[in-house]
């Protein structure tokens, strides 16, 4: 049975799979139906942009959806196990399409249904449909994979969209910059894992030092929250918001992305400039959803 | 000055080569009844470690996931097969690739915490141990989770 759990599990050639069925679907090479299919969207916690995008990709293929969300139907309330819900909607559906805050969820649900199940962001873990369609984008805008110089900028910490992006790049040799404030620099583990993949990183804290050497830059936004003074985030998010002044002499392949939603972390006159991506990054999300939904129900070619 | 020793048994196990001052953890995680006489031997002199702890359980053999606990607490750890008071095996303890329903995952968000889900971890270095959990992909030192007694 075929899953999408975690980009850990993914080795080089399945991600170049995953991109070049995306890359024929866009083309109209491959015109997967999905005429037949239901895809269960379980999200026991909200994401109304993700729940949009999988649905939008099930929809343009054919296909339908049956939606439940953790907070009119969660089967804890009835007392009915974890592993009873998943089977019972894996008896409804084709698909699964699970989204929680509980990290490790969408392995223990393709371990206990028998019907594929797509990773849709469990927690602080993984969120694997996003780095695929990160890398989708990345591949779009520069022509491949190898050899990059990408500025990952904002709160690298808890961004776990930002760690994934990172996992799944390892192993196309890129050189990195992780831009962020002292307190929310990116996990050891992930540096780890970068290097002893042939990957480079260097840490900065001013992201105009390095902006004129990048391929690209991914903003995250850094949220008060994360910080334990008030006066300390004050201090900090200035330095990390892009706008155009910025942009003057940067590479003319360069490109500024962003997963959204977005809160003033890229300046909005950005958004006009041939280098803001960020929404086609969305659009690209829609394409990728199809690619992984069709390989994983066997009709990706 | 000779060296102490601790007495022989006649049917039993003894693990030999225990990381000093492991050997009351090793008794603690394996399932030992009243009637099971157990000796202890705690910093002896090693050839190979300069200092050792040894258990020796009467009427006791491991379990596989006895010996893999033992691997993890200490992987130089070795056990003898004891019949009549011969070795009839000896053998190192070997550290598995994965750990089923041993290691509790500290992380209160992840699915084995949340849920009534067995644990599953990953070895991912062999000394130090450090151990991957498979459902929140988060790595710990294996000092850093707790191992369940007799599970
Ligand atoms: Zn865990």
């Amino acid at each position: 049975m075929q899953n999408l759990i975690s980009i850990r599990d993914l080795e080089k050639a399945d991600i170049v799979h995953y991109l070049e069925t995306a890359t024929r679907i866009e083309s109209g090479e491959i015109v997967p139906d999905m005429g037949d299919q239901l895809a269960a969207l379980l999200f026991f916690e909200p994401s109304t942009r993700t729940r949009f995008s999988f649905e939008t990709a099930m929809k343009r293929m054919g296909g339908r959806t049956l939606f439940m969300d953790g907070t009119t139907s969660t089967s804890a309330k009835k007392g009915e196990s974890f592993a009873d819900t998943l089977m019972t909607i894996s008896m409804y559906s084709d698909i699964i399409v699970i989204r929680s805050a509980v990290e490790g969820s969408a392995r223990y649900a393709a371990e206990t249904v028998d019907i594929p199940v797509i990773n849709a962001g469990d927690g602080a873990n993984q969120h694997p449909t996003q780095a695929l369609l990160d890398l989708y984008s990345v591949r779009k805008t520069q022509g491949g994979l190898e050899n990059l110089t990408i500025g990952l900028i904002g709160d690298l910490k808890f961004g776990r969209t930002v760690h994934s992006l990172v996992q799944a790049l390892a192993s196309f040799s890129p050189r990195f910059y992780f831009v962020s404030p002292p307190h929310l620099r990116m996990p050891e583990d992930i540096c780890t894992d970068l290097t002893a993949h042939g990957g480079q990183y260097t840490e900065v804290t001013d992201p105009e030092s390095i902006i004129g050497e990048l391929d690209l830059m991914y903003v995250t936004r850094i949220q008060r929250e994360r910080f334990a003074d008030p006066e300390d985030y004050e201090r900090v998010k200035d330095s990390y918001v892009i706008d155009s002044s910025m942009l003057k002499g940067v590479k003319t392949n360069f490109k500024v992305f962003h997963p959204l939603p977005r809160v003033n972390e890229i300046s909005t006159d950005v958004d006009g400039t041939e280098y803001a991506y960020y929404f086609q990054q969305a659009k690209n999300g829609v394409v990728m959803r199809e690619a992984i939904i069709s390989i994983l129900l066997g009709d990706a070619s | 000055m000779k060296e102490m020793k601790v007495d022989p048994i006649k049917d039993g196990t003894v693990i030999d080569h225990i990381a000093s001052g492991h050997a009351l953890q090793v008794t603690e995680v394996l399932n030992i009844n009243r009637f099971q006489i157990v000796m202890i031997g705690l910093n002896l002199s090693s050839n190979k470690y300069g200092r050792k702890d040894i258990v020796k359980i009467e009427n006791k053999e491991l379990s596989e996931s006895e010996l893999n606990t033992i691997a993890l607490i200490s992987p130089s750890a070795t056990y003898s097969i004891i019949k009549n008071f011969e070795v009839v095996r000896k053998s190192k303890v070997t550290m598995p690739q994965t750990i089923e329903g041993l290691i509790v995952c500290p992380n209160p968000h992840c699915v084995t915490t949340v849920e009534r889900v067995p644990t599953r971890f990953a070895i991912e270095t062999d000394d130090p141990v450090t151990v991957r959990c498979e459902y929140c992909e988060k790595s710990y030192g294996i000092s850093e989770v707790r191992i369940r007694i007799h599970p």
